[in-house]
C-alpha cells in the first residue's frame, strides 16, 4: 500500500494529477457552500453545461488547446448564461426555473452542436474536447495547474474580503439591501465565483458532473456543523479529498474519467454524513428513537408489574416474564426492559424465573404517578 | 405624544407602486412626524407591506418619492433608518446563531473589509439583553421558537443605532412574552424620541401599542394621532363591512 503510495506521488503525472483535483475540490467547496446556502444549486449546473459552447468555439478560433483561452471561452460562455437567466426572469412571465432549464438546454445543446462539427477536424480529435464532457484529469501538466491556481486563488480571496457582505446577502438579501450594501453586484459576484469555479474544474471534472462538484461537498458539511465558516471549510476539505480520490483511482486504469470517479467519492462522502453527520446525523436519529421507543416499553412493564402486584394479595408472589407481556398489551421484548429494569433495582428475579417489583420499583411507580396527577391538575 | 418638531421622519409624496399593471399603491401622501409609534393597518393585498418596502427603498415605484428627514432617500439618509422584515421572510435553517444574525445589523456601520470589534460586540450584547434574549446567544437560529426569532430580528435592528423603525408584522404569530418585550421595546424607543412604523393587524391592541396610525387600503383611507383618526366611519372605509361587526360589540 504504502510502495503504491510512494510511487504515486514520484510520478510527475500523477503528481500534477493529484495536485489539480484536489485544488479544484477545495474551490469548488467553499463556492457551493455559498450556492447551497442560496439555494442556487441548480444555478451550478447550469452554468457548467453552459460552458461547453464557450470552450469549442475558442478552439475553433484559435485552433489550439492552449487551457487559457479555453478557459477564457468558457467563462464568457458561462457568464452570457447567468445573464440570459436574469434577462429572462426579469423581463418575461417565464419563472426562474424556467429560465434556467431554457439557458441549459439551449447552450449545452449548442455546446453538443459544435462540438460534433469539430470533431471531424483532426486538429480537434487531438486536442481531446469531447474529455471536457466527463473530464480527463490525467491530462493536466505543470502549466494547467498553474492556470489554476491563478484562476482560483482570486476566488478564495474574494470569499476571504467580503466574507460577512455575502454572507448578509445569502442569509437575508432584503435586510442586507437596507444596510446600503449593493446587493446586485454582490449577487452578481457569486454568480461570477460560481462560473470561475466551473471553469476551473471543466478539464479534470468535466461539464456534466461539475455541478456535482460543487454541491456535494457543501451538502456533505452542512450534516458536521451549524457554522458558516466551519461548514466552508469542511466542505473543501470533503472536495479535496473526493478530488484526490478520484485522481488516484483514474490514474490506476487507462480509460477512467476521472470526473465519475469523482462524484461517486463524492456521494460516499454525502451518504456517510447524511447518514453520521455530528448533529443532524441520521443514525443518531434512528439510536435516539430507538431509544425513546426502548425507555417506554421498559416503563410500560413497570407499570404493568404495579398492577398486578396490586392486585395481588401475596405481595411476595412473581410473575412470568410472558403474563406481564400480556398485561403491557404490547408485543416486543418484555425480557430486555426487565433486565434494564432489574439493572436500575426497580423489579427482581426469583429463583423460579418469575418476576417480581422491588420497594424501589413500587415508589418509583407511585412518585411518577404522583407527578402526574400534580401536573393534570395545573393543566 | 411627540409633537412634530421640524421636518417629519419620513414624508412620502404621491407614491404609486404597481407590480406588473396592477397598482398596489395609489398616490400615497403621508407623512410620519419624529417619535411617532406610527401602525399602518388595512386588510389584505392593502400594500401595507409595499409601503415599508418602498419607504427602504428596496422597491421602484412607478411614481413618487421618500423623504427622511427632510432629505431625499440615498444612501446616507438609509442609515439613520432600520428594517425589521417579517420572520418568516428568511431561511431559520441557516447555519448561524443568534449572536452572529444580531450582528448583522453593524454590517452597514461597520464597512467593507472589517471585522467586529469590541464596540460591535458589546452592541449586540445591549440588544440582546433588551429583547430578553441574552441567555440565548450562541443558540442555533433553527432552535429558536417564531417569537424568539422576531426578537432577533428586533435586536438586530436595534444595534444599527437608526433614528426610524420600519417593522414589517413584529406582532405577527408571536407569544405573549415576544408580545411583552416588543412593548417595552417600542415605548424605550419612544423614550429616546426615535420613530416607529409598524405593521399591524390586531385592531385590539392598535390603541395600545400605537399613538399614531395609518389606515391603507392601496389608497390612503386615513392618517394621524390616534384618537381622531381610528374612528368607526374611518375603519368601516379602509376594511369594508367586515369590521363594523367588531366595531357594534
Amino acid at each position: 500500500m504504502w510502495e503504491l503510495i510512494l510511487r504515486f506521488l514520484g510520478d510527475y503525472t500523477v503528481r500534477n494529477v493529484l495536485l489539480g483535483t484536489a485544488w479544484i475540490g477545495v474551490v469548488s467547496g467553499m463556492v457551493g457552500s455559498l450556492a447551497l446556502l442560496r439555494r442556487q444549486s441548480l444555478l451550478g449546473d447550469v452554468l457548467s453545461h453552459a460552458t461547453l459552447p464557450g470552450v469549442v468555439l475558442a478552439f475553433l478560433l484559435w485552433r489550439q488547446r492552449d487551457m487559457g483561452l479555453l478557459m477564457t471561452g468558457a467563462a464568457v460562455a458561462g457568464l452570457l448564461a447567468a445573464l440570459l437567466i436574469f434577462v429572462v426572469d426579469v423581463n418575461t412571465r417565464i419563472p426562474r426555473d424556467g429560465a434556467m432549464g431554457l439557458t441549459l438546454a439551449l447552450f449545452f445543446g449548442l455546446g453538443l452542436f459544435l462540438l460534433s462539427r469539430v470533431q471531424n477536424l483532426p486538429s480537434a480529435r487531438k486536442a481531446g474536447l469531447d474529455k471536457l464532457i466527463f473530464g480527463q484529469a490525467a491530462a493536466l501538466v505543470e502549466s494547467d495547474i498553474i492556470a489554476l491556481v491563478v484562476a482560483g486563488l482570486p476566488v478564495l480571496l474574494v470569499m476571504l474580503l467580503f466574507w460577512k457582505e455575502l454572507k448578509v446577502v445569502t442569509f437575508d438579501p432584503l435586510f442586507a439591501g437596507t444596510l446600503g450594501l449593493p446587493v446586485r453586484w454582490l449577487e452578481l459576484l457569486i454568480l461570477v465565483l460560481i462560473v470561475v469555479t466551473t471553469v476551473i474544474g471543466l478539464q479534470a471534472v468535466g461539464v456534466v458532473l461539475m455541478s456535482a462538484m460543487l454541491i456535494a461537498p457543501a451538502a456533505a458539511a452542512r450534516q458536521w456543523t451549524d457554522r458558516m465558516s466551519h461548514m466552508v471549510l469542511i466542505a473543501s476539505l470533503v472536495g479535496a479529498a473526493s478530488g484526490t480520490v478520484g485522481a488516484v483511482i483514474s490514474s490506476i486504469g487507462p480509460h477512467i474519467s476521472t470526473g465519475p470517479v469523482v462524484v461517486l467519492a463524492l456521494t460516499v462522502f454525502v451518504i456517510g454524513s447524511l447518514l453520521f453527520g455530528a448533529r443532524r446525523g441520521l443514525v443518531w436519529r434512528w439510536l435516539a428513537q430507538w431509544r425513546r421507543r426502548a425507555r417506554f416499553r421498559t416503563e410500560l412493564v413497570l407499570e404493568a408489574m404495579y398492577e398486578l402486584w396490586m392486585h395481588h394479595d401475596d405481595k411476595s408472589h412473581g410473575h412470568a416474564a410472558r403474563v406481564i407481556q400480556l398485561t403491557t398489551g404490547q408485543r416486543g421484548n418484555t425480557q430486555s426492559a426487565l433486565e434494564s429494569l432489574s439493572a436500575e433495582g426497580l423489579v427482581q428475579r426469583l429463583p423460579n424465573n418469575s418476576w417480581i417489583l422491588t420497594e424501589g420499583g413500587v415508589s418509583a411507580v407511585r412518585t411518577r404517578r404522583n407527578r402526574r396527577n400534580a401536573s393534570d391538575e395545573r393543566a | 405624544m411627540a409633537s412634530p418638531r421640524t421636518a417629519p421622519a419620513l414624508k412620502v409624496h404621491d407614491l404609486t407602486v404597481a407590480y406588473r399593471d396592477q397598482p398596489v399603491l395609489w398616490d400615497i401622501d403621508l407623512t410620519v412626524p419624529q417619535g411617532v409609534l406610527m401602525a399602518i393597518m388595512g386588510p389584505n393585498g392593502a400594500g401595507k407591506t409595499t409601503l415599508i418596502k418602498s419607504m427602504l427603498g428596496l422597491l421602484k415605484p412607478a411614481a413618487g418619492s421618500i423623504r427622511i428627514f427632510g432629505q431625499p432617500a440615498d444612501r446616507t439618509t438609509m442609515r439613520r433608518i432600520a428594517y425589521v422584515p417579517q420572520r418568516t421572510s428568511v431561511d431559520w435553517d441557516f447555519p448561524t446563531d443568534v449572536a452572529d444574525v444580531v450582528m448583522m445589523g453593524r454590517y452597514g456601520e461597520m464597512g467593507w473589509l472589517r471585522r467586529p470589534a469590541l464596540r460591535d460586540r458589546q452592541a449586540v450584547a445591549e440588544a440582546l439583553a433588551k429583547v430578553g434574549m441574552d441567555s440565548l446567544a450562541h443558540r442555533q437560529i433553527s432552535e429558536l421558537s417564531g417569537g424568539q426569532q422576531q426578537r432577533v430580528f428586533l435586536a438586530r435592528a436595534l444595534v444599527q443605532e437608526a433614528e426610524v423603525y420600519l417593522m414589517d408584522e413584529p406582532f405577527q404569530g408571536v407569544d405573549a412574552t415576544t408580545e411583552t418585550a416588543i412593548v417595552e421595546v417600542l415605548r424605550a424607543l419612544r423614550r429616546q424620541g426615535r420613530t416607529v412604523v409598524a405593521v399591524h393587524h390586531d385592531l385590539n391592541t392598535v390603541q395600545k401599542y400605537f399613538d399614531w396610525i395609518a389606515l391603507l387600503n392601496v389608497h390612503l383611507m386615513a392618517e394621524g394621532g390616534m384618537e381622531e383618526t381610528f374612528t368607526e366611519a374611518n375603519l368601516r372605509r379602509t376594511f369594508g363591512s367586515a369590521v363594523v361587526q367588531w366595531s357594534g360589540s
